[in-house]
């Protein structure tokens, strides 16, 4: 199907390294969510849900398994004729030597050449490691009927944490006049998302001057956008106020995740007219033994429960054995818990085991463990 | 991979075959089973994982939901450049005509089994649930310069169960005496698991005689009354094994599978059963929900209690409602305080209004689909 003329960058090479052990192997954006999703299957299931057809992904940091995993644009349904899922990672050019991606802006400016073959009108910027879920056909309505040069998604946070963001100060019908990066003492509250729409031609012209500026630390917060706005560019701010969330730490990760435990969260992952994709497997449903006692869950298919769960999200095979107990936890995709172990408030990484009688977590610590190696048995007569 | 030396062909349940209540609404191979999968998955997964990548799937009633959930055949690991899955229909109407018999349709699609380059073909139907490797098989037919061999399984509840299979009797070298209806007169049987190994050249003579002697025969019938003539061998299956013949054979063979050890055994990563994602989230378990020795597939809300049941994906188990040793198929809504036991209730039904709905005897109770009670 013939869809909107505007094609979308995924940024996604960062190390996210607020994550510790959990992106030590693979990037922040191919890290478990949910259940059942990775991170980026949120932007790409918004391209795939908006028509967009061409999605270029730019990874950079240990993009290996992320590579392979949005490789398989089918997943998204993004394998037709004229869509697909690109890797775009560093490349040696016949101009210039392999360079790494500089800074955001660098690396939509180092593949010009891939965005000027689909000779798109708009295009569309996206960070590949947020949580949310949002039409982006409706922003470049907004876009189109503003004739912005660029339109900027934001959401109001409280104005006491509003100096921990970029904020945008906006004049009359949401135009941008000023932008503030960890304002000090900020004029408003209006965050930005770090999801951009932008006109291709206006915006190819100033990534040439961007790279070739020498000052420049290649950022489009911290150097393209202040550039256009001192050039004196129509921006707009786009105000989105459904849920979002920038997963950056252990502990919003968490949160994140236990947020799927409230029937009212606003990510309505079970709506079935914007459904977020993933990667499928040939596994059984979920498994509740005889033995189980589960409260407040939620458990992909492919579990198998013995023991209790509370307050907890677990993904696909995950195996808890009868007589462990699994509370305010997350358990990422195979990981299994034997019988006797405890696991209280921790966010237990891909294939973890946690031995016999173990203890891990505590109810009353403040923040929430990482649990990223295996956790041997409690050696209670001598042998585990 | 090497290009594999035979051809699958996936077969439908013969024509008096009727399955209670669900068969109204699709051909068997269509069917839910364990909730998440279909039973066509079954032998569809049972070929790709033996390397076939030829197959043909027959469908002589009711096509569409069979047709949606093969789509391309790509999600059963199906290179569909160097093979594919190709779906067979018949023009013949009725599903329970005697006509309407699998020998017909291949008759009609002749051609097509002419034109395959395979030496070889193993049939397998989709109204049987099991694990087998056709590879195995094709090796074990080949090596012992047999004509037909035939799958079959050792039961002991031939008398409740598998009524409309067929079984077999063998001599003491495994070579098929003869095939007929099992009418539940023993309980020890073995039961023909309608898997066939066999030349092409074979499968068309086979075909081809069948049309001159009966337009009622069935490949089935064709192979029994060769028992004399032809070299027909058995080969023993071992592990879970599920017939679909009737509500009963439906009910229980669903169940069988909430035996822990029974579903580990089943399911293995070595040997996956592949199928058609429909990208639902996980289920979400309220406070106060209490669900034991069930199965629950992705997209439910669970209010109320679960037990012994297999619970399909994106149901509603209200506030109180208790669902206990019953099979909920998805899309359906049981509501605050229902009391459901021994029950099949099919897709998109939504009870409501009936506070209890209970079967005493063997046989469940069945709801229809869309139905509002």
């Amino acid at each position: 199907m013939a869809q909107t003329n505007m094609l979308a960058m995924i940024l996604a090479g960062g190390r996210g390294s607020r994550l510790h052990d959990l992106t030590n192997k693979v990037a922040k954006p191919a890290v478990a969510y949910g259940g059942k999703y990775r991170i980026i299957d949120f932007p790409l299931s918004n391209c795939a849900n908006s028509g967009i057809d061409i999605v270029g992904v730019l990874t950079q940091y240990e993009s290996v398994l992320l590579n392979s995993y949005v490789a398989a644009g089918g997943r998204w349904g993004l394998d037709t004729k004229d869509s697909g899922v690109f890797v775009l990672t560093p490349r040696e050019k016949a101009d210039s030597g392999l360079d790494v991606y500089r800074g955001t802006a660098d690396a939509i400016s180092q593949n010009i050449d891939f965005i000027d073959a689909y000779d798109p009108e708009y295009l569309l910027v996206l960070s590949g490691d947020h949580i949310y879920k949002m039409n982006y056909d409706k922003m470049l309505a907004f876009h189109k009927a503003n004739k912005a040069d660029a339109t900027i998604a934001v959401r109001g946070v409280p104005i006491k944490e509003a100096s921990r963001f970029g904020i945008m100060n906006t004049g009359k019908d949401n135009m941008i006049i000023e932008f503030e990066e960890k304002p000090a003492k900020p004029k408003s509250n209006l965050a930005s998302m770090g999801i951009y729409i932008f006109n291709w031609k206006t915006m190819r012209k100033m990534l040439i001057e961007d790279m070739k500026n020498p000052n420049s630390s290649h950022d489009f917060g911290k150097d393209f956008i202040p550039v256009m706005l001192s050039e004196g560019k129509a921006l707009y701010a786009y105000e989105f106020s459904g849920y979002w969330k920038d997963v950056g730490t252990i502990d919003s990760l968490w949160e994140a995740n236990m947020d799927l435990l409230d029937s009212e969260n606003e990510l309505d992952l079970d709506d079935t007219s914007w459904k977020i994709y993933s990667e499928d497997t040939g596994i059984t449903p979920a498994y509740i033994a005889e033995t189980a006692k589960v409260d407040r869950a939620y458990i992909n298919q492919g579990a198998a429960i013995g023991g209790e769960v509370k307050n907890s999200v677990i993904f696909s095979n995950v195996k808890i054995a009868p007589g462990a107990k699994v509370i305010d936890s997350v358990l990422m995709p195979g990981v299994t818990v034997y019988e006797g172990a405890t696991v209280t408030r921790a966010l237990v990484a891909d294939n973890v085991k946690i031995g016999k009688d173990a203890r891990v977590g505590s109810s009353k610590s403040e923040e929430i463990l990482l649990v990223a190696k295996n956790v041997k048995g409690e050696d209670k007569n001598g042998k585990e | 991979m090497a290009k594999n030396k035979a051809f699958g062909v996936i077969n439908s349940a013969a024509n008096y075959i009727r399955v209670e209540g669900l068969h109204d609404y699709r051909p068997i191979g269509a069917f839910a089973f364990l909730g998440r999968f279909r039973m066509i998955d079954f032998p569809i997964s049972n070929f790709s994982n033996s390397g076939f990548d030829r197959i043909h799937v027959y469908l002589n009633s009711r096509p569409r939901s069979i047709v949606e959930h093969i789509g391309s055949g790509r999600h059963y690991n199906i290179n569909s450049k160097r093979g594919g899955i190709q779906m067979m229909f018949t023009q013949n109407n009725g599903a329970s005509s005697i006509y309407n018999t699998d020998i017909n349709g291949y008759l009609e699609n002749i051609e097509q089994i002419e034109r395959m380059h395979q030496d070889y073909v193993v049939i397998a139907p989709s109204y049987m649930v099991f694990k087998q490797n056709f590879q195995e098989l094709l090796d074990e037919h080949v090596k012992s310069g047999t004509d037909v061999t035939v799958l079959y399984h050792k039961v002991d509840q031939a008398k409740e169960y598998f009524r409309g299979c067929n079984c077999i009797t063998l001599n003491k070298q495994k070579g098929v005496q003869k095939i007929e209806r099992n009418m539940g007169t023993a309980k020890d049987k073995l039961i023909s698991m309608d898997t066939y190994v066999m030349s092409k050249e074979m499968f068309i003579y086979l075909i081809k005689k069948a049309k001159r002697e009966s337009s009622a025969y069935s490949l089935a019938d064709m192979i029994g009354l060769e028992c004399n003539d032809l070299d027909i061998r058995g080969y023993q299956h071992k592990g879970y094994f599920a017939a679909i013949t009737s509500l009963d054979d439906y009910y229980r063979s669903n169940m069988e599978l909430l035996d822990y050890a029974t579903s580990t055994d089943f399911f293995k990563a070595d040997w996956p059963f592949y199928t058609r994602t429909t990208d639902a989230c996980p289920s979400q378990y309220f406070h106060g929900s209490k669900v034991t020795n069930s199965m629950i597939c992705n997209a439910c809300l669970i209010e109320g209690t679960v037990e012994n049941s297999i619970i399909g994906r994106n149901v509603h188990i209200g506030k109180g409602a208790i669902v206990k040793n019953s099979i909920i198929l998805a899309y359906s809504d049981i509501a605050d305080g229902v009391y459901i036991e021994n029950a099949v209730i099919d897709k998109w039904a939504d009870i409501k209004n009936v506070k209890k709905l209970v079967s005493d005897s063997i046989t469940p109770a069945y709801v229809k689909r869309n139905d509002i009670l």
